[in-house]
């Protein structure tokens, strides 16, 4: 995100508002915190959920309402949109086991292009 | 002028600047209000009010001194939060309609959260730094934040967040109040007390003789002197009412003016002139004693000089006082349809007593009395020392407002009469008591004063007595021994009335004696009269002939001395006899 100017929703892979895969993150102005997290999050996007996921980036320190609209506390915060029940997961994804656990993303996933059964 | 110069000594005291509440007695409490600008920790257990306190903090902010607010819950919603500040007569929702109050419930979710490496709480300063903007917020009530506690597990960095949180908060330049849960043997659970150095203030319900009594305690209030006290509080449909204990002023007036207690022979024994306004009267007595019908009395005579008078009765509807009453031509029916009486019945063990006194309280607001009647005082439950300190607090509360207070008191037994008063008597100025004496086959009542405070009171011992005419303390018919009393009084009464009959006979009889006596010597003064006059006559007729004569004799020694014919002197003088 470093470089980029200011705006409100960044998206990364912009071409895939139909993708099974939807996840929203939450950061706080361009911190280490939030740098790290984008990082950390595209990579392993790439290497579990490739051409069915896309990435929503929202800087709150932008649009802080929506910090109230979509319930946010924790920066970093990711919010798998879809697939249905949303879930979050807290903090800059830097352990990658607990973050595929907390969205649920098992191996061949992708190629499913559905979640395991929770 | 004493009060004043204390109110003025009190406002210099504190350093900080103070943002008013407008919650009633709570900033008389912390003189003046939350310290401004600061955060204060509100602990409590659940159930004790809290929340409605902070919403009622930010509900009068906005509508009272123009101070927007933020309401950031992280328990109850929205929606719940609005309908709970209404009970308390609030209108959150109306308030945010006006963007004079933002409310921001957090929902956390912890069922689907995962934690992954670090993370701060910026999401949270941010949603509330917006909120603070959108309305312009002076006042911020963060409800419970312990609660990230529960859904976060990382407990030193909610701690760090939380202390920067409260950091934050002072930079924002908002006057801030931070609930947290009472823990074991801390105050908060989380120890969040560390953190906020301005001002802690412990909110506690406790259940006590079957009835719940909420109170407040100033635990800690930085740059401020503040009493350790705990401060009973209610919740009202006004909201909270916070009840000071205002005798460490004591900064009463003290009035030289002194009014009737409507028995003008008890006037007599209270120096002639009756109580001092303004100061408190305790009546004891056993049952049937007759005082409610003193303290009827007194109220009646009160509202008969024109002045507004309240009865709180605990033991009697208003129907049945005004009825029994008439038992002793007493008629209260006229002096309640003008106005001038309010008769009140009440239940004091219904609620608590600190609830039962913010009761009182709001009575004496509304109807403005310049007496008050308290009857009985016995009727109170609970520990005595609580009941000591609830009528110290309500007399210190009458006494400021100059009103003349009368309390009844019931004892079981003349042997515990006395002691009845002993609690209470350092907050009574004149205590009298109502006895019954049994002897010779009856029950009477007699009257003392047993203290009265700057008056020259009488100390006899008085016989008490009631009948349709009235109250009234007749005269003393004392024996060595005692007082008679009853028949014995109206025996010695009889015997009196015999005596002074037969005496009155005595001297009537000797008043005709002397009538007779003063006729005859009357008379007899008139007859010696006559004969004095005829005397007088006499005498005069006597004094003329004399001069007659002489005027003869000077007349012939002229005529001699013309013609030489001398002593030819014919005249004859009066015949005496017969005359006498």
């Amino acid at each position: 995100m470093s470089g980029e100017s200011p705006t409100m929703v960044s998206t990364i892979d912009p071409s895939s508002d139909a993708a099974d895969w939807q996840l929203r993150l939450y950061v706080a102005g361009q911190t280490h915190k939030s740098a790290a997290a984008i990082t950390n999050l595209r990579r392993l996007c790439e290497e579990n959920l490739a051409g069915v996921y896309s990435i929503e980036v929202i800087d709150l320190v932008q649009t802080p309402e929506l910090a109230r609209d979509d319930q946010i506390v924790a920066i970093p915060t990711l919010v798998r949109r879809l697939p249905k029940p949303e879930r979050n997961v807290i903090g800059d994804l830097s352990d990658a086991d607990r973050v595929l656990g907390g969205l649920q993303i098992s191996p061949g996933v992708a190629h499913a292009g559905a979640p395991r059964a929770a | 002028m004493k009060t004043v110069t204390a109110v003025r000594a009190a406002k210099r005291l504190p350093t900080i600047e103070r943002a008013r509440t407008g919650i009633t007695g709570f900033d008389a409490i912390t003189s003046g209000g939350l310290p401004r600008g600061r955060t204060t920790l509100l602990c409590g257990g659940p159930g004790c009010g809290k929340t409605l306190l902070g919403s009622e903090f930010l509900a009068r902010g906005a509508t009272e001194f123009g101070e927007s607010g933020v309401l950031l819950s992280f328990e109850e919603t929205a929606a719940e939060l609005t309908a709970n500040a209404a009970s308390l007569g609030f209108d959150l929702a109306a308030l945010e309609a006006d963007g004079r109050l933002s409310i921001d419930h957090v929902n956390l979710a912890p069922a689907d959260l995962a934690e992954t490496g670090s993370y701060d709480l910026e999401g949270l300063f941010l949603r509330l730094g917006w909120a603070i903007d959108q309305v312009g917020a002076k006042r911020v009530v963060i409800d419970t934040i312990e609660a990230l506690f529960v859904v976060l597990p990382d407990e030193a960095l909610l701690r760090s967040e939380i202390r920067r949180l409260f950091r934050w908060l002072n930079e924002r330049g908002v006057t801030a109040v931070v609930t947290a849960e009472r823990g074991e043997g801390k105050m908060t659970r989380y120890g969040l007390e560390e953190y906020v150095s301005d001002c802690v203030i412990v909110l506690d319900s406790r259940v006590e003789h079957q009835t719940a009594t909420r109170r407040m305690r100033i635990v800690k209030y930085r740059g401020s002197a503040h009493s350790g006290d705990e401060f009973p509080f209610l919740i009202t449909d006004h909201g909270f009412s916070v009840l000071p204990l205002t005798s460490v002023v004591l900064g009463h007036g003290g009035s030289h003016k002194r009014i009737s207690t409507g028995i003008p022979r008890l006037d007599g024994m209270l120096g002639g002139k009756g109580l001092y306004r303004g100061s408190s009267m305790l009546i004891s007595g056993s049952p049937g004693a007759g005082k409610t019908s003193v303290a009827a009395q007194f109220a009646a005579a009160a509202c008969r000089r024109g002045e507004q008078a309240l009865y709180i009765a605990y033991e009697e509807s208003p129907a049945e006082i005004v009825r029994n009453m008439q038992s002793i031509g007493l008629g209260l029916e006229d002096l309640i349809d003008r106005g001038l009486l309010m008769l009140q019945s009440e239940r004091p063990t219904g609620d608590g007593l600190e609830s039962h006194l913010v009761r009182l309280h709001q009575l004496v607001d509304e109807s403005a009395p310049k007496v008050v009647v308290i009857d009985p005082i016995s009727a109170f439950r609970g520990p005595a020392e609580d009941i000591t300190a609830l009528l110290q607090r309500l007399l210190d509360f009458l006494k400021g407002r100059q009103v003349t207070t009368l309390m009844t008191s019931m004892a079981s037994s003349n042997e515990t009469l006395e002691l009845s008063g002993l609690g209470i008597s350092s907050l009574i100025d004149t205590w009298i008591t109502i006895r019954s004496i049994e002897a010779n086959g009856e029950r009477n009542r007699v009257i003392d004063v047993i203290k009265a405070r700057g008056i020259g009171h009488s100390n006899q011992v008085r016989e008490f007595v009631m009948t349709a005419k009235g109250l009234d303390l007749p005269d003393v018919y004392s024996d060595g021994n005692g007082i008679a009393v009853g028949s014995e009084r109206v025996a010695r009464e009889t015997e009196l009335k015999r005596r002074n009959l037969e005496e009155a006979r005595a001297l009537e009889h000797r008043r005709r004696s002397a009538a007779e006596e003063r006729t005859a010597i009357e008379a007899q003064i008139a007859t010696l009269q006559t004969k004095l006059t005829h005397e007088q006559a006499l005498a005069g007729e006597l004094e003329e002939a004399i001069v007659a004569i002489r005027a003869g004799e000077a007349a012939g020694r002229s005529a001699m001395a013309q013609s030489r014919n001398v002593g030819a002197n014919k005249r004859r003088l009066p015949a005496l006899d017969g005359r006498r």
